[in-house]
């Protein structure tokens, strides 16, 4: 792996770069930081970031909101109406820099249940990850009780760490090898680099090592033990049955597909959807077996924190807290992590 | 804490965990702490100890009303669909309200969500509420770790700084214009009567709109939703909002698309606060609970505003009144059927 030492206006040179061939997106303040959230950057405006994570996910570039599937003509005089075709995309790459690591960590684990989706795929392959490590923990941020840490590299192209008034970026994959030749700046910041970047990260404070994994522990649980938890009942009580915390959350990727006719032109879409609704799991029939406000909460982290690693290893929820800081109710799921443990 | 705030707090402890020690109700519905700072938790307490829980400050934003119809609903003996209800009165639930959070029951009452007979009223005359975008806004969207209420200001602990914030500049803006902080209807007193409030510019963040060109105001409007993520929080936690499926959620037939795209967002967003005319007390849960900062308020309370204006009527005031938009008289005007 190469890592290669920058100045700020390097970082600027980067950027500017990358723009002039590829969509840009990173993290903006508007409203003096009160809302803070991904915004394309053009020449002149550049990332601003704050520590933890901005207010909606990273999935909205992968999963778009919504993505349109296939298109159709609706018109009856059309020969080849209502016959599906594939949208034209255009296979360019989309760049996404000041992504945090529990965010590019969820890129990853949304590719476990999506590793045949063709959609996402596509997307992945077009899409660069440029992150920044964390130095702030913020007062929602758990990334390390999840299996990550405030300064992993996983799922990132390059991973850039601030090193007194210089960055250090780590050149992680062929991707980001591209995307550092674009940038045309930076200079190669020597062979020990990497311990010196591993020594200023243990000299920070900074978890290095994330001790409390609890994948392992909840895939040894019996399901049916968690299912009938006492607790589910007042965990539930305060929900809205809102989807502020599965639309915001980067590793809730569930969806719906509908055909949305407009005069004459049709599309098939496929949008979010979130376990909280009670509309998800309504049958044509009228039963619905998630009728109650329990089975959706329970739903919601048994999914992330049972079904998920059960089937494919890691649990699914990175420890963003975005759920936490955006439920109006306050439900936290770091609670119910402690309860699922004591099970 | 706030003086105010722990005589409030202990007072509704006691008050609650008499009522469920005596039996007169079953369960207790206000408010707990919540896990990070600026936020609390809808609290259902159903046993005196659990009564200890409860907390009254700042940050209470969630309307209790919305959830008393399950909440009654859950402290009732299970029967099935088709078994006739039980004998005699059905258990009581006690409730928190302030002057808006009353004005909704009584609208529920009216509309046949609640009856009064199964509510003891906690009633307090609220002092207003933070809105935690706007200290948010007030730090620079700095990580906020702890926050401490006084009597008039905030203390923001971020990054190892405090910082001081008169309350009141962090006022949500629904308190800001509320003219009834009192509860209309209420059995117990909680601290006290905050008194009726004369607000010169009460509803000046309609006027502005409303000074506006109608390109200008369609731009405001598109620019304020375009944030939305149509996650409904703001619908459910509306008090008004409880049909059993929505608009939005119907499929035959459908009324509304379902992403995020402007047309569907705008249909959302206008009948949603026109389902709300004449019943919106302007509580600003909506507005609160919204993840995206969306300002949504503003429509209901332009309502409002030519609610009272046309039919000199404000909701769930009095509990006789009759419904505005739901009532009609010989001599209603009629301008907008017969154009003169
Ligand atoms: S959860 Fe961890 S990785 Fe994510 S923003 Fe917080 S510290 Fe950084
Ligand atoms: S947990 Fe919170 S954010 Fe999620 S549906 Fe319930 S109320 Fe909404
Ligand atoms: S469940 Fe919550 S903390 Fe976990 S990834 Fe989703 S939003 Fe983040
Ligand atoms: S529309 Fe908003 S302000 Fe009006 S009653 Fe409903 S939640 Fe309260
Ligand atoms: S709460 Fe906000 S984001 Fe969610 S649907 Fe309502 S306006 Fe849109």
């Amino acid at each position: 792996m190469k890592i290669l030492k920058l100045e700020k206006s390097d970082l600027d040179k980067w950027l500017a770069e990358w723009m002039k061939s590829s969509p840009v997106y990173a993290p903006v303040q508007s409203g003096f930081g009160s809302f803070y959230d991904w915004a394309r950057l053009e020449q002149g405006r550049m990332p601003e970031l704050l520590p933890g994570v901005p207010k909606s996910s990273i999935k909205t570039f992968l999963f778009p909101q919504p993505e349109t599937l296939e298109e159709f003509s609706a018109d009856p005089a059309d020969p080849s109406a209502f016959i599906l075709k594939a949208p034209k995309t255009a296979e360019q790459l989309t760049i996404i820099a000041g992504v945090r690591p529990c965010d590019a960590r969820s890129v990853s684990l949304n590719a476990l249940p999506y590793a045949k989706d063709p959609y996402y795929s596509n997307r992945l392959r077009n899409t660069a990850l440029v992150g920044f490590t964390c130095e702030t923990q913020c007062s929602t941020c758990f990334c390390t009780r999840t299996g990550g840490l405030p300064t992993g590299t996983e799922g990132l192209d390059i991973a850039i760490t601030r090193m007194d008034n210089t960055f250090l970026a780590e050149i992680l994959t062929q991707k980001g090898e591209l995307l550092a030749e674009a940038g045309r700046t930076g200079t190669d910041a020597g062979g020990d680099a990497l311990s010196r970047l591993e020594q200023s990260r243990k000299n920070s404070g900074s978890p290095v090592s994330s001790a409390d994994d609890p994948a392992p522990i909840l895939r040894e649980k019996d399901l049916m033990a968690l299912y009938q938890a006492p607790f589910w009942q007042e965990i539930a009580e305060p929900c809205l049955n809102c989807g502020a915390c599965t639309f915001l959350c980067p590793t809730c990727y569930c969806f719906d597909i509908q055909d949305e006719v407009i005069r004459d032109r049709g599309r098939r879409i496929r949008y979010w959807d979130s376990c909280m609704f009670p509309l998800f799991t309504l049958h044509a029939s009228g039963h619905n077996p998630r009728g109650l406000k329990l089975q959706r909460v329970r739903n919601r982290f048994m999914h992330k924190l049972k079904y998920f690693p059960e089937r494919f290893g890691p649990i699914s929820c990175v420890g963003c807290g975005r759920c936490i800081r955006e439920c109006p109710v306050n439900i936290d799921i770091r609670e119910v992590y402690t309860d699922l443990l004591a099970i | 804490m706030s003086d105010t705030n722990s005589t409030i707090t202990l007072e509704i402890r006691a008050r609650a965990g008499e009522l469920l020690a005596s039996g007169e109700v079953k369960a207790f519905l206000g408010f707990a702490e919540g896990s990070i700072p600026m936020a609390t938790r809808p609290f259902i307490a159903r046993t005196p100890e659990q009564a200890e829980k409860l907390v009254w400050n700042s940050f209470c934003v969630i309307n209790p009303a919305g959830f008393l119809p399950e909440v009654l609903k859950s402290v009732e003996p299970s029967r099935g669909p088709k078994d006739p209800p039980p004998e005699g009165p059905l258990p009581r639930v006690g409730v928190v309200a302030t002057g808006c959070w009353s004005r909704n029951m009584v609208v529920q009452m009216k509309e046949n969500q609640v009856s009064r007979d199964r509510l003891v009223i906690l009633g307090i005359g609220s002092r207003g509420m933070v809105s935690n975008k706007k200290v948010q806004a007030m730090v620079g969207g700095r990580d906020i770790t702890a926050i401490e209420e006084g009597e008039h200001s905030l203390t923001v602990h971020c990054d190892g700084e405090k910082t001081e914030i008169h309350r009141w500049d962090v006022i949500r803006d629904n308190c800001r214009t509320c003219t009834h902080p009192d509860p209309v209807i209420f059995d117990y007193q909680i601290g006290d009567s905050a008194g009726e409030r004369h607000i010169e510019d009460r509803y000046v963040q309609v006027d502005k709109i409303e000074a506006m060109s109608a390109a200008q105001r369609w731009q405001w409007f598109q620019n304020e939703i375009s944030k939305c993520i149509r996650c409904y929080a703001c619908r459910n936690a509306c008090p008004l909002c409880y049909c059993p499926t929505c608009f939005v959620d119907d499929s035959r037939p459908q009324w509304v698309g379902k992403s995020t795209d402007p047309v569907d967002t705008s249909i959302f967003h206008i009948l949603r606060a026109y389902h709300c005319a004449g019943r919106c007390t302007d509580c600003g849960a909506c507005e609160s609970v919204c993840p995206m900062g969306i300002r949504l308020r503003i429509l209901t309370k332009k309502l409002e505003k030519d609610v009272l204006e046309m039919y000199g009527s404000e909701a769930g005031l009095d509990l006789e009144a009759p419904l505005p938009l739901a009532t009609y008289t010989m001599n209603d005007p009629q301008q907008f059927i017969i154009k003169g």
